[in-house]
């Protein structure tokens, strides 16, 4: 990949809490092209979420730190990058929706304007030119009679709708890169379907990037062009979604990919859905070596105690693993 | 929605208020005290005329009759009058009123001035030097009563500063600005003892109001739109934490005009507070019961505003 949109070095995002430093984000690299949809997946409590936060710069410092790395948007570092030049990229280059549609829009304010809300700052646009454009947003995300809708409170909607709210306002100033932090996960299955379609038909016609972070390998294959699996605050495995699922290299990306449920031939013996045995280690003070090894049915004794570097297995195929 | 809702809660306050009057007017008959007591000891009223008098103003009837006599001559605007100084209880009232409300005003005005940014303030940088000055002050603020505060302010800058006068008076000569000047000047000591021991207690409200929408999911989403941090700030945070607050203001009132009697009394503030004390000191059960009854009215009115504002502020409430 010759120029990425996003690239992210080696970035650390530590949380100073009372209990001791947490390294939510330790040592993560991962870039995205234009265009391009990159899934980030892992369990609850892995660093996705505050990965994609460290993008925009949304978390709360303090508790939160950068530590380390860079985030490169085009070329230039995010992290050192004062408020008032951040709240130009935020909305007008990178966009984000969020997990929970529910409480992620402002509950006394009309959907209208809180999409609007972004446009007049960043395109100087009239109110009435704004809430025009808003109306235009609605119907794209195929919200039903928007001239009427735009007038009415998150309330009005139920959760499906308020995420294409979300992502309405999100994609308002066209941005090249759009963060969508579990952006189904709070839904019901057939409303997830829909998000993800909707999801792909907007990046193809503003031809943005997505970064799609998730938990579900079933939304990964669906939706994605490259993958990255985060295990713990580090980057265990990257590779095309071909290539993961055909042949993936790290235990933890095969158990993630053996606890999908399947309904063709194979389902029919009865068989027990594979789980991945433990739970995500401490990051208060993670366990020497490899931090998967606890969990992990192949390791040996080098695995806890030299912690694998990434290292590219085949080309454009990277995981962190001896074996 | 709002007039049919305005109207139907002006209705459902004309019970209470039936309910409020006659629970003052028993506890007011059971109570100790007889407004004639001070002439069973005056050896110039004979025990016939003495006897006579309360016939006539009808004080040994039962109380119900006398509540129902009460009611009656309330609803067609005779609100009785004072025994002591035979002037109707609603001119008194009418009088003192406009000090008080102009004095208890300008305290709330001046409360929620202090207390919405500095409480906003100490709560988007919580723990700074700033919060926790602020929290020292208001900790301080709403700890001092406020006839402590209010001696030490005559103290200080009427008796050792001579710059402020103790004593409130509706007697100011003149007119025009220097009538104004006057009445500003001595309003200034009263409405801040009121004011700051009111801020103080709601500078903290504000502050965990503030913190509490300040972690919520919309705003990150503000922040996420590239807005500024200033306007996420006023535009989503203390827009949204301010709804609590009102309610808070408008439910605290009843406690405001017990501290303003308090207040009034030590700066000589001739308004219903310190009308209602010197009418308890005489036993003068129509004016004590024409008082509480107006500060009744006014709690119930102002509920009333809470819940009209509780609805415009925030749109999930419907008003119906």
């Amino acid at each position: 990949m010759a120029d990425p949109l996003l690239d992210i070095r080696d970035l650390k995002t530590w949380f100073r809490t009372e209990d001791g430093l947490v390294r939510a984000v330790d040592g993560v690299s991962m870039s995205i092209g234009a265009g391009e949809t990159l899934a980030v997946v892992g369990e609850s409590g892995c660093g996705k979420t505050v990965t994609a936060r460290s993008v925009l710069k949304l978390i709360d410092m303090p508790p939160g730190q950068f530590a380390g790395g860079q985030i490169l948007w085009r070329g230039r570092d995010l992290i050192p990058l004062p408020p008032a030049e951040m709240d130009k990229i935020r909305a007008r280059e990178i966009a984000m929706v969020f997990q929970e549609p529910m409480t992620s829009l402002n509950p006394v304010y009309p959907v209208g304007q809180q999409i609007a809300e972004s446009l007049r700052t960043h395109e100087g646009l009239s109110r009435k030119a704004a809430l025009d454009e808003a109306v235009a947003m609605l119907r794209l995300v195929q919200i039903s009679n928007p001239e009427r809708r735009v007038h009415d409170y998150p309330h009005q909607f139920s959760g499906g709708m308020r995420q294409r709210v979300m992502i309405a306002l999100a994609l308002a100033c066209k941005p090249k890169l759009l963060i969508a932090d579990e952006p189904t996960t709070a839904l019901d299955v057939t409303i997830q379907a829909q998000i993800l379609e909707l999801l792909v038909e907007m990046k193809e016609r503003f031809g943005m990037a997505i970064m799609l972070i998730t938990h579900a390998m079933g939304v990964v294959a669906e939706t994605a062009q490259r993958v990255v699996v985060m295990y713990a605050g580090k980057v265990v495995e990257e590779a095309t979604v071909e290539d993961l699922f055909a042949h993936p290299r790290h235990p933890y990306t095969q158990g993630l990919i053996r606890s999908i449920p399947r309904v063709d031939a194979s389902a029919t013996v009865r068989r027990r859905l594979e789980q991945i045995p433990g739970t995500v280690p401490n990051l208060l003070n993670p366990p020497e070596g490899c931090r998967f090894a606890a969990r992990c049915g192949f390791a040996v004794e080098t695995c806890r105690k030299v912690e694998p570097p990434l290292r590219e297995v085949a080309p454009g195929h990277k995981a962190a693993c001896v074996l | 929605m709002s007039r049919d809702f305005l109207l139907r809660r002006l209705l459902i306050a004309i019970p209470s208020l039936f309910g409020i009057s006659l629970v003052l007017f028993v506890v007011l008959a059971l109570a100790p005290g007889d407004p004639f007591g001070e002439l069973v000891t005056n050896p110039n009223v004979p025990p016939e005329v003495r006897l006579a008098l309360r016939a006539k103003f009808g004080l040994d009837d039962p109380i119900w009759i006398r509540y129902v006599r009460w009611l009656f001559a309330m609803l067609q605007g005779d609100w009785g009058f004072s025994f002591v100084s035979r002037v109707n209880v609603d001119t008194l009232i009418l009088q003192r009123l406009p000090t008080t409300m102009a004095v208890i005003g300008a305290s709330q005005v001046l409360a929620i001035m202090i207390a919405i940014p500095v409480g906003v303030l100490a709560a988007a940088k919580p723990y700074s030097l700033f919060d926790q000055i602020a929290n020292t002050f208001a900790f301080i603020g709403f700890s001092l009563p406020t006839f402590f505060t209010g001696l030490l302010l005559i103290l200080v800058f009427s008796v050792q500063l001579n710059w402020l006068p103790f004593v409130f008076t509706t007697e100011i000569r003149g007119s025009g600005w220097p009538w104004l000047w006057e009445y500003v000047r001595q309003s200034i000591m009263p409405v801040t003892v009121l004011g700051l021991f009111q801020g103080a207690s709601l500078v903290r409200y504000v502050r965990s109001s503030v913190l509490e929408v300040i972690k919520l999911d919309y705003v990150t989403t503000a922040r996420s739109k590239g807005i500024g941090e200033r306007k996420v700030l006023v535009l989503h945070v203390v827009r949204n934490a301010l709804i609590p607050v009102v309610t808070l203001v408008a439910l605290q009132m009843p406690i405001v005009f017990g501290g303003a009697i308090v207040t009034e009394q030590i700066f000589r503030v001739p308004g219903i507070g310190s009308l209602l004390i010197s009418a308890m000191l005489a036993n003068d059960t129509p004016v004590i019961m024409g008082v509480t009854f107006v500060f009744s009215c006014l709690v119930v009115l102002f509920n009333l505003i809470a819940d009209v504002l509780y609805g415009w502020l925030d749109p999930r409430i419907a008003l119906r």
